[in-house]
């Protein structure tokens, strides 16, 4: 479908800004600039617009296959890294969630994901199931965030563990603000994802128990970590570590999920 | 017209002679205007700070422009012949670049110190106000404000701390973002101990516990530093409300092992800790490094640091300078050319009507470098 090509044009804006911070920090000579956050917000535009063609030609939320789904993934990742993001645009945050965004779109266009809309794609027309989609995928895309941050974490953790304070060290932020935003970013996505499930209640479509119960146990998962954390039992580099294998997790089982059992909705 | 610069810094003077040339803040306004005043001067402006003092002019002779600032410092602080070894003196493009080097922090002390530039904004902004610079040294410091960001975005030389102190602070912002929060323990009161510990005090850590064997030498510090003193065997219990550790004692062997440290961080709710070990032998096991949210550093590794940043900023000396050099030509062009151009102020006016005036020579015979 042609609107493909908009999907291209995003990961291409994310591929540019990537290339040229990676760029300016491999030569010594990063300084916090707008190029990066243009570029971002040019490949946010390009991925509006084809969620917005796409689910004009679907009469219906796009989320009718797994190509669709990880676009709007990302979609809401970046989505969620512009509105929540405020405190660490300048910063970092915006270098690493692109090539996350990036390579989920990458996959979803090369891999045969986009299948045509079946039978039961009509069922997505439905209010309360798109409601209950679209929330539980923004709040992976908090997961997604906070993923990031975890790396990010985990990166400035090790620079100061090890003494090398080169490079990125300068351009990341303290591990003290890093350990807020993953916490932060685990609550939104875990209340979201809450809210999802909960309006998941109200449809009246069939039921398919293997992805409510998958969708509940993602909950548990995070509502575990987000429990440790508070509860002080873990250090905040172990929730960085588990805010990145969590929602490796998430997707793997995401994407098995779908191989599985290509029906719609989470 | 030219720009001519008369000063000297630590590189040329020692401590006692700056002192003797030094302005006080209060003065400069009135002492730039007064120097404007000057026969042979028509612009002027006063940089006087605890490392270098250097009085810049804009004359429309060279020999004049020196010959009035000399006998201005003459009047002023008893300038006498054998003072002239003191003085550099830079006339021309010279004066253009020396000043542009001044602001990129290339003559500090610490390469690439950055409140030199703060210093030379607020003696610009000054003589500004009290009218004592005018058309050529108004472009000349707002060219050079953009040389200094120039050369501070597109090279390292403002890049990593260079000193132990700067090294502790830069850490423990890395770690815990804003040290607001933060409160430190100095177990053993030594300089260097004392030293870091201000510098984190002075990027807002607060609440210095104190612990030394000579309990009236912690009780002195802790009155320094707004701290409180604590006995030296009680170290441990204040341990859990601390953020970070500067250790400097002289005991010979680690105080700070990794089992106290553990079992310490988990009555901590896993907060991280910043150790900064500064003891030869060492106060700290090394092995506590090893703990999840320990920090340790060393003075070797602080050193290090240190060191290396200013190898960074050493190997980014040439690329300053050709940033610079292309600012000096285009300034000196202007000056040529553009400077010269219809629309010449009033302090160009008075220039040319102030040097009709001779100046008293006092070193005239000095000569410009």
């Amino acid at each position: 479908m042609e609107d493909r090509l908009l999907l291209a044009a995003s990961s291409f804006c994310f591929l540019l800004g990537f290339a040229y911070t990676m760029f300016t920090l491999g030569t010594g000579r990063y300084t916090p600039s707008r190029f990066n956050l243009s570029a971002m917000a040019a490949g946010f535009a390009f991925q509006t617009t084809f969620l917005i063609l796409r689910g004009h030609a679907l009469n219906a939320c796009p989320l009718t296959n797994l190509f669709e789904v990880l676009t709007f993934l990302s979609w809401s990742m970046v989505l969620l890294y512009f509105v929540v993001g405020t405190t660490y645009r300048i910063s970092l945050l915006g270098v690493f969630t692109s090539p996350l965004a990036l390579t989920l779109q990458v996959f979803a266009l090369i891999a045969p994901l986009d299948s045509p809309p079946g039978p039961r794609a009509r069922v997505v027309a439905e209010p309360w199931l798109e409601t209950h989609a679209a929330i539980s995928i923004i709040a992976y895309g908090a997961f997604a965030l906070a993923c990031v941050a975890g790396v990010m974490y985990l990166v400035q953790e090790r620079h100061l563990k090890t003494h090398q304070l080169r490079g990125l060290f300068f351009h990341l932020p303290p591990i003290a603000d890093l350990a807020v935003a993953i916490h932060r970013l685990i609550l939104t996505g875990f209340i979201l994802l809450t809210i999802g499930l909960l309006s998941g209640f109200a449809v009246r479509a069939e039921v398919e128990w293997s992805k409510v119960i998958w969708g509940v146990g993602v909950w548990l998962l995070y509502g575990g970590i987000l429990q440790a954390d508070r509860w002080r039992r873990v250090t905040p580099r172990r929730v960085a570590q588990l805010s990145v294998a969590a929602f490796s997790i998430t997707l793997a089982t995401l994407w098995g999920l779908n191989f599985l059992n290509p029906a719609v909705s989470l | 017209m030219e720009v001519v610069c008369l000063g000297l810094s630590h590189q040329t003077a020692d401590v006692a002679t700056r002192e003797r040339f030094a302005f006080a803040e209060h003065e400069l306004a009135a002492c730039s205007a007064e120097l404007r005043r000057s026969p042979g001067l028509g612009e002027a402006l006063i940089l006087s700070t605890c490392n270098r003092v250097e009085l810049y002019a804009a004359a429309p002779d060279l020999a004049a422009g020196f010959a009035s600032i000399e006998a201005f410092l003459a009047a002023r602080a008893a300038l006498e012949p054998a003072d002239r070894t003191f003085f550099y003196r830079q006339g021309g493009s010279g004066a253009i670049r020396h000043l542009f080097r001044v602001v990129s922090g290339l003559e500090s002390m610490v390469l690439g110190e950055t409140e030199i530039l703060g210093q030379v904004k607020k003696a610009y902004s000054i003589a500004m106000e009290s009218g004592a610079t005018a058309r050529h040294l108004n472009k000349l410091f707002q060219r050079a404000f953009n040389v200094a960001k120039e050369v501070r975005t597109k090279t390292n030389i403002t890049r990593g701390p260079v000193s132990v102190g700067s090294v502790a602070v830069d850490l423990a912002e890395k770690i815990f973002g804003r040290l607001a929060s933060c409160r430190a323990m100095i177990l053993g009161a030594g300089e260097t101990a004392e030293l870091t510990a201000r510098a984190l005090m002075a990027r807002g850590a607060h609440g210095i516990f104190v612990a030394n064997r000579s309990y009236d030498r912690a009780l002195t510090l802790a009155e320094e530093t707004h701290g409180e003193a604590i006995g030296f065997d009680q170290w441990q219990d204040s341990f859990d409300d601390i953020d970070i550790l500067i250790s400097s004692t002289a005991a010979p062997h680690p105080i700070v092992t990794p089992p106290k440290l553990a079992h310490a961080m988990r009555r901590r709710g896993n907060r991280p800790l910043f150790v900064i070990d500064l003891a030869v032998p060492r106060d700290v096991d090394p092995a506590v490094n090893n703990l999840d949210g320990v920090y340790l550093y060393d003075i070797d590794a602080l050193q290090h640091i240190a060191g290396h940043s200013l190898d960074v900023r050493k190997q980014d000396i040439a690329e300053c300078e050709r940033l610079i050099e292309r600012h000096v030509g285009e300034f000196s062009g202007w000056l040529a050319n553009g400077a010269n151009a219809p629309g010449t102020t009033t302090a160009d006016s008075l220039a040319s009507q102030s040097a009709a005036r001779p100046a008293p020579a006092v070193l005239s015979s000095t000569p410009a470098s």
